[in-house]
């Protein structure tokens, strides 16, 4: 309660300068109202609260990479496994069905999918494994060192299970799908239960936006 | 039951069969199958494989696993997403309940095929046999569709 008395003329001053900012962004508004505001479907709030695409990998053709490779379209970063046989195909399908659904708009857009399996993702298992999917699709992987050096950027967990009794493990990853603008700055947040149409609505909102400017 | 009762139920059981040619052998299983398929993945991937149960009886039945000739092993197996994370996790037994309609589809439950012992092309059919807790089995023929399958 104490407090509360305390800081009360510092309240009034915060409220009066809440007040002020929200007219100057009501006038501004204002000016620019000529452009609808712009509804996204999937999460903006990582917008400036991740860093800029950036990463040293290998691609599905053996070639080294870097992240100014893919600058100039928007990149659609997906981090999964060969191995695995139902959620990561059942993404990548949804990312590939969403492109499709972009028309001649997908041009500006790929899909990287980064593996968390080095160890037995070598660039040709990745070639068959993209390829399979789409021509919009790039596989990325890389030492265990470089993934790990890209998921901590991005804050992506990954481990790897137990044996499954049959020579193989499971690899449990970080479901999260993060878009960036064609200069590489974070724009969206996806996850698998997002729907390819609303993944759509977004990209071809975030293409045309990145069109314009 | 009357015979115009039944009638509906026979064909509805031949909807199911016809597409997966599910035949029911061993100790009866009241279960059919339908929309039974496999997202085939390339080289030696293994591949998911999803079907629609419905148990028709009035006991519920366990699924205790699945093998095929074409597959050296078959797993059941469950995808879980939670808390940001997607997990896959070993499935001892899954219950069908007396009357219940159960999906393995993308996503959740689904079948790990491992180690295809040919060249499976998309198209082909794949003959699967589910095991049930009972010593029931049930012989469903999954079609192989691609990769990018929805």
């Amino acid at each position: 309660m104490t407090a509360s008395i305390f800081f009360r003329p510092r309240r009034i001053i915060l409220t009066s300068l809440l007040l002020l900012s929200c007219a100057a962004v009501l006038a501004l508004g204002g000016c620019s109202s000529s452009q609808p505001k712009l509804t996204w479907k999937l999460d903006t709030s990582v917008r400036g609260h991740l860093p800029d695409l950036a990463f040293h990998l290998t691609d599905d053709n053996g070639m080294a990479v870097t992240a100014r490779d893919y600058l100039g379209k928007v990149n659609i970063v997906y981090f999964g496994y060969t191995h695995c046989p139902d959620v990561c195909p059942l993404t990548l399908t949804h990312l590939h069905m969403a492109l499709q659904k972009l028309g001649p708009l997908a041009n500006d857009a790929r899909v990287l999918f980064v593996s968390v399996d080095p160890a037995r993702d070598t660039p040709a298992v990745m070639h068959n494994y993209v390829t399979a999917f789409g021509k919009r699709i790039v596989g990325l992987t890389g030492t265990e060192a470089q993934i790990r050096t890209l998921a901590k950027r991005y804050r992506v967990a990954f481990s790897r299970g137990p044996s499954n009794g049959h020579g193989g493990y499971e690899v449990n990853h970080s479901s999260a799908i993060y878009i960036f603008g064609d200069k590489g700055h974070i724009q969206l947040l996806a996850t698998p239960a997002d729907t390819f149409t609303e993944v759509a609505h977004d990209l071809r909102q975030l293409i045309q936006q990145e069109h314009a400017s | 039951m009357t015979l115009r009762s039944v009638l509906p139920l026979v064909a509805m059981l031949w909807v199911w069969v016809l597409p997966a040619h599910a035949v029911a052998t061993h100790p009866a299983v009241s279960v059919t199958a339908s929309h039974a398929w496999i997202r085939l993945l390339p080289g030696t991937l293994p591949a998911g494989g999803y079907v629609t149960l419905h148990n028709a009886g009035d006991k519920s039945l366990v699924l205790t696993g699945a093998s095929s000739p074409d597959y050296q092993s078959i797993m059941l197996h469950r995808s879980i997403l939670a808390n940001g994370m997607s997990r896959m996790v070993m499935i001892k037994q899954l219950k069908l309940p007396a009357h219940a309609t159960i999906k393995l589809a993308p996503g959740g439950y689904h079948l790990m095929l491992m180690q295809a012992m040919r060249t499976i092309h998309v198209g082909d059919t794949v003959p699967v046999v589910l095991h049930f807790a009972n010593g029931g089995q049930l012989h469903v023929n999954f079609k192989a569709r691609p990769a990018n399958a929805h």
